[in-house]
């Protein structure tokens, strides 16, 4: 089986524990305003590639990789589901750990047939990093172009599996600042049984070259890069919201 | 002979208490130190306050234009100054180049003219007696040099194919044993030099001869350098008693040499862990408090910190600023497998806290995947914080120069003591490129330089055309290239002799006959765009090639990419075969390099456009840097093409020049929260932890912030 690969980044140390092999996979159905790899998001692009050929690369390096591992990233990787599951089983052979970033935006639950690749993906998953970009319904669609049903579902799915997950949310100043809002999505997490870590994003601004590139207008123009101080806030408001919650479920 | 001095009580005897042997005693008596950075002392109000007043003297010397003074007529030899103090009651480490801070010294013994040069550059004067002297009675290597010099090798200076030649100036890139002043005292090391002058050969060969006289210079500067020491109110006849005394023999070994040469690289060798015997000693016995020893060294690196050389600007846009190259090696591993580090190796690196950031001395570390934990996290975090240390890779240089080598300029190792190195600048291999397509014709001056090969005259190149034309034209350069050095090196030896620094040597001396590379990358990608893509080339009304239209895309080195890194692999490989079908001077062994750290900017500069697509005047990749831009699989992969180079071709050393941003080194800890579970298990807020929910009221944004 080929996948569509988009690139590769040998030296990734902010997608997951340790030095990571991360590989981009082409392909995204959402459109995030803030997003900065516009350049994967045509499904049709990319360069077609086997999990052998990956996993090539990665072991020429693999001293590098000792308390890393290989990550999955786009795009949305899960629109390439099988290639992904056959990349990871591989990797598991090897004992490569593995990594998953995904909106969960795919995930159907009332999809059975879905389901049951996804329930297959996961044996060979060791970590997902879910993007949850809002916990609003309504907001998380102005801000991706879908609601946020299945990225939801697929936390839980997650939890109910047993699977480590870390959660990353982009903090964008006048879309996902809100402080109730952030406090809401704390409340949640609070429920999800194997949330190892929450990873605050702060907002940036490197990917708008990429638009002019690709000569499409950038939607957040104007808009200012997020300050670490203030990403540090918006982390203690969620941590906030996950700790006032937590005590009432143990109860 | 068995030596022993009352100051070496409480060291274990060994060879090193039988012969000059450095090695030995550290061998014998260090003690590896594992722990972590807890131990260490922050400055003392002294270190503060000398660091204040450098500061200021440091802005009225770039307030001034760059030179706060100037010698004009005093010739710089080990004894030609008085001492030279920033303030002598504070300071615990003492001696400076001249008799005061922030003057730069005269030293014309390479090259009167780049001397006069370098003062009058600066806004100074140069005495017209000492330029008479220095042109009519007393010959500089400069002069030599130009004296020997062939018409082909002045054609390949002035096209820039050969650059950077230390025709003119200091070759630098030795290093003196200076530990040996300390454990030993001077007056045993010229006893061994007399020793070594009585058991030369009898028939009087020229070498033979030259050695005599060499050994001469050298005693003769030993009883300088023990003269300039008693200047400051040491006698450094004798070993040193304690770790201020043997820091301070110590710098007087290296003071001297740098009062002598205004070499391209003047080096201090390996002597963290070599001191740390001393300190230890001293810890254990209560002569000083650890803040009292971190003080001393401190004053050390401060004095590190001001070594300086009267330098012309067109020296320092090659180097890119205005750099001495004082580089200290820590750490590594013992041949033992015990890892040299020490508690010293940790005050030394300490001094970037204590006294900030500097790019002198040029700390080094050894790295090795067998260093400790806690001082490769030390490390680690000094990196982030400063930016101030260079890394090399012990485990490939342990192989070859054993566990006591050092780092003299950026990347060449050399055993301290017993081998030393004649620098050899670097051929342009982008230009060499060039020449093999234009049959030897300039691209930029279109003079013939090289011999009139065939050129190539085809529209497109043809990858095994160019390939055998730019083999013949390597093996062109590599021969005048060494012939050029060889006589460089004939005249240092013979009119800029490094007596102090060739003192504080073995008298058998393995010499390195270094080489160097500038333009690897681009020569790898213009190869791989010959072969994998179709490069056409643009010719001028002479029919010289001085452009090129790269059709189609093609494997970049940078990439962990074989069908390039192998090409680049060859390059290396076949340009140090030429290299040493040549005969080197004083059976010098040949090694290359391929590290332009600085320099690259200029032998772009100096090369027209390549088969890449690279523009005329563009400047190359630093060391062997892929070029800037085309390593687009991450650091990784990036590195891996640069491992691949083969270091026994290359033995003098391979750079990698790597800048990354802290953010891009992993996650900022205060944005990531990690270890979530074990965190909040413990419910009901008992682990309530208050800084978390300071100034929780409002939103995210904090006072003074724009929304």
């Amino acid at each position: 089986m080929k996948g569509l690969v988009h690139s590769t980044e040998s030296f990734g140390t902010v997608d997951g524990p340790g030095i990571r092999f991360v590989v981009f996979l082409q392909g995204c159905p959402l459109r995030c305003l803030y997003c900065h790899n516009p350049d994967t998001w045509d499904k049709h692009k990319g360069t077609e590639t086997t999990a052998e050929e990956i996993l090539e690369q990665y072991n020429k390096n693999r001293e590098f990789y000792k308390r890393g591992g290989i990550t999955v990233t786009g795009g949305e990787p899960l629109l390439q589901l099988d290639f992904v599951t056959e990349l990871f089983k591989k990797a598991k052979q090897q004992d490569i750990h593995t990594c998953l970033d995904t909106s969960g935006i795919v995930f159907n639950k009332s999809n059975a047939e879905l389901v049951t690749s996804f329930d297959e993906l996961i044996k060979y998953t060791d970590l997902v990093m879910l993007d949850i970009k809002h916990i609003d319904p309504q907001k998380h669609k102005v801000l991706t172009g879908a609601d946020n049903r299945n990225v939801l579902d697929f936390a839980e799915y997650l939890s109910d599996n047993g699977i480590p997950l870390w959660v990353r949310h982009v903090v964008v100043k006048g879309y996902t600042d809100n402080r109730d809002d952030l406090k809401r999505l704390g409340r949640y997490l609070a429920h999800l049984k194997n949330l190892k870590a929450l990873d605050v994003l702060p907002y940036h601004t490197m990917g708008v070259s990429k638009y002019g590139e690709l000569g499409i207008d950038y939607p957040l123009e104007g808009v200012e890069a997020l300050s670490v101080q203030q990403a540090v806030k918006a982390k203690s408001y969620i941590m906030e919201g996950l700790r006032d919650e937590r005590p009432r479920i143990k109860k | 002979m068995n030596f022993w001095y009352d100051e070496w009580k409480g060291f274990e005897e060994g060879t090193w208490s039988k012969e000059i042997n450095i090695r030995s005693f550290i061998r014998h008596n260090f003690t590896p130190y594992e722990g972590n950075e807890e131990f260490l002392e922050g400055p003392t109000s002294s270190t503060t306050e000398l660091w204040q007043q450098v500061l200021e003297l440091t802005k009225k010397e770039r307030e001034a234009g760059g030179v706060l003074d100037m010698d004009t007529s005093v010739i710089s030899t080990i004894t030609s100054h008085g001492p030279g103090y920033l303030d002598k009651d504070k300071e615990k480490i003492v001696g400076f180049q001249t008799d005061k801070p922030f003057k730069r010294a005269l030293m014309p013994y390479g090259g009167i003219r780049m001397a006069e040069k370098a003062c009058k550059d600066n806004g100074y004067e140069i005495d017209p007696a000492v330029k008479e002297f220095f042109t009519l009675h007393r010959k500089t290597h400069n002069a030599g040099v130009f004296d020997a010099y062939t018409p082909e090798m002045r054609a390949c200076r002035s096209s820039h194919i050969i650059t950077g030649l230390p025709d003119a100036y200091g070759r630098g890139r030795i290093i003196g044993d200076y530990r040996r002043v300390a454990l030993y005292g001077v007056d045993r090391l010229i006893l061994d030099k007399m020793e070594q002058k009585e058991t030369t050969r009898s028939a009087m060969y020229s070498q033979v001869i030259r050695d005599r006289e060499e050994l001469s210079e050298q005693i003769r500067a030993l009883e300088e350098l023990k003269k300039m020491a008693l200047s400051y109110g040491f006698d450094i006849s004798k070993p040193a008693k304690d770790t201020r005394e043997a820091i301070q023999w110590l710098y007087f070994g290296y003071l001297a040499a740098v009062k002598e040469q205004n070499g391209a690289a003047m080096s201090l060798g390996r002597t963290s862990t070599f001191l740390d015997i001393y300190s230890e000693r001293d810890i254990r016995n209560g002569i000083y408090t650890e803040a009292e020893i971190q003080e001393m060294v401190d004053h050390f690196i401060m004095k590190l910190r001001l070594i300086k050389f009267a330098r012309t600007p067109e020296y320092n846009a090659l180097f890119s600023g205005d750099p001495q190259w004082v580089t200290e090696s820590i750490g590594g591993v013992a041949i033992d497998g015990r890892p040299l580090v020490t508690k010293m190796s940790y005050r030394y690196l300490h001094t970037l806290e204590n006294l900030g950031a500097a790019p002198e001395p040029n700390l080094t570390v050894l790295w090795s995947v067998k260093l400790p934990d806690n001082f490769k996290r030390y490390c680690a975090r000094l990196s982030i914080e400063t930016s101030s240390i260079q890394y090399e890779n012990d485990d490939l240089m342990r192989f070859t120069h054993g566990d006591d080598y050092a780092i003299a300029c950026c990347v060449s190792s050399m055993r301290v003591g017993k081998e030393m190195q004649f620098f050899g600048a670097r051929a342009n291999l982008a230009k060499c490129l060039l020449y093999a397509i234009n049959g030897g014709v300039d691209e930029i001056s279109g003079k013939q330089v090289a011999p009139e090969y065939r050129p190539i005259t085809s529209e497109y190149l043809d990858y095994d055309e160019v390939m055998k034309r730019y083999d013949e034209m390597m093996k062109w350069l590599a021969g005048v290239y060494v012939n050029t050095l060889n006589i460089i090196h004939y005249m240092h030896d013979k009119y800029c002799y490094e007596k102090i620094q060739m003192a504080l040597h073995d008298k058998k001396v393995t010499r390195w006959f270094a080489t160097g590379i500038a333009g690897l990358s681009v020569v790898a990608d213009s190869l791989s765009a010959i072969k994998y893509a179709k490069v056409k080339a643009i010719r001028n009304e002479q029919g010289i090639a001085t452009d090129y239209e790269v059709e189609g895309d093609f494997p970049k080195y940078g990439n962990d990419d074989d069908r390039v890194d192998s090409i680049a692999y060859n390059v290396v490989h076949r340009f140090m075969e030429h290299v040493r079908k040549n005969h080197t001077y004083r059976d010098s062994i040949p090694t290359t390099s391929i590290l332009t750290i600085t320099s690259n900017v200029v032998y772009g500069k100096n090369t027209g456009a390549t088969p890449d697509g690279r523009k005329k005047g563009e400047a190359f990749a630093p060391g062997a840097n892929p070029m800037h831009r085309r390593d687009t699989h991450g650091a990784v992969a990036s590195l891996a093409s640069v491992a691949k180079l083969p270091f026994i071709d290359a033995q003098d050393g391979i750079s990698n020049t790597f800048s990354i941003i802290p953010g891009a080194l992993g996650k900022e800890d205060k944005i990531f929260a990690g270890d979530i579970d074990v965190d909040l298990d413990c419910a009901g807020g008992a682990c309530f932890s208050p800084t978390l929910f300071d100034g929780l009221d409002g939103d995210i944004y904090e006072e003074g912030d724009n929304r």
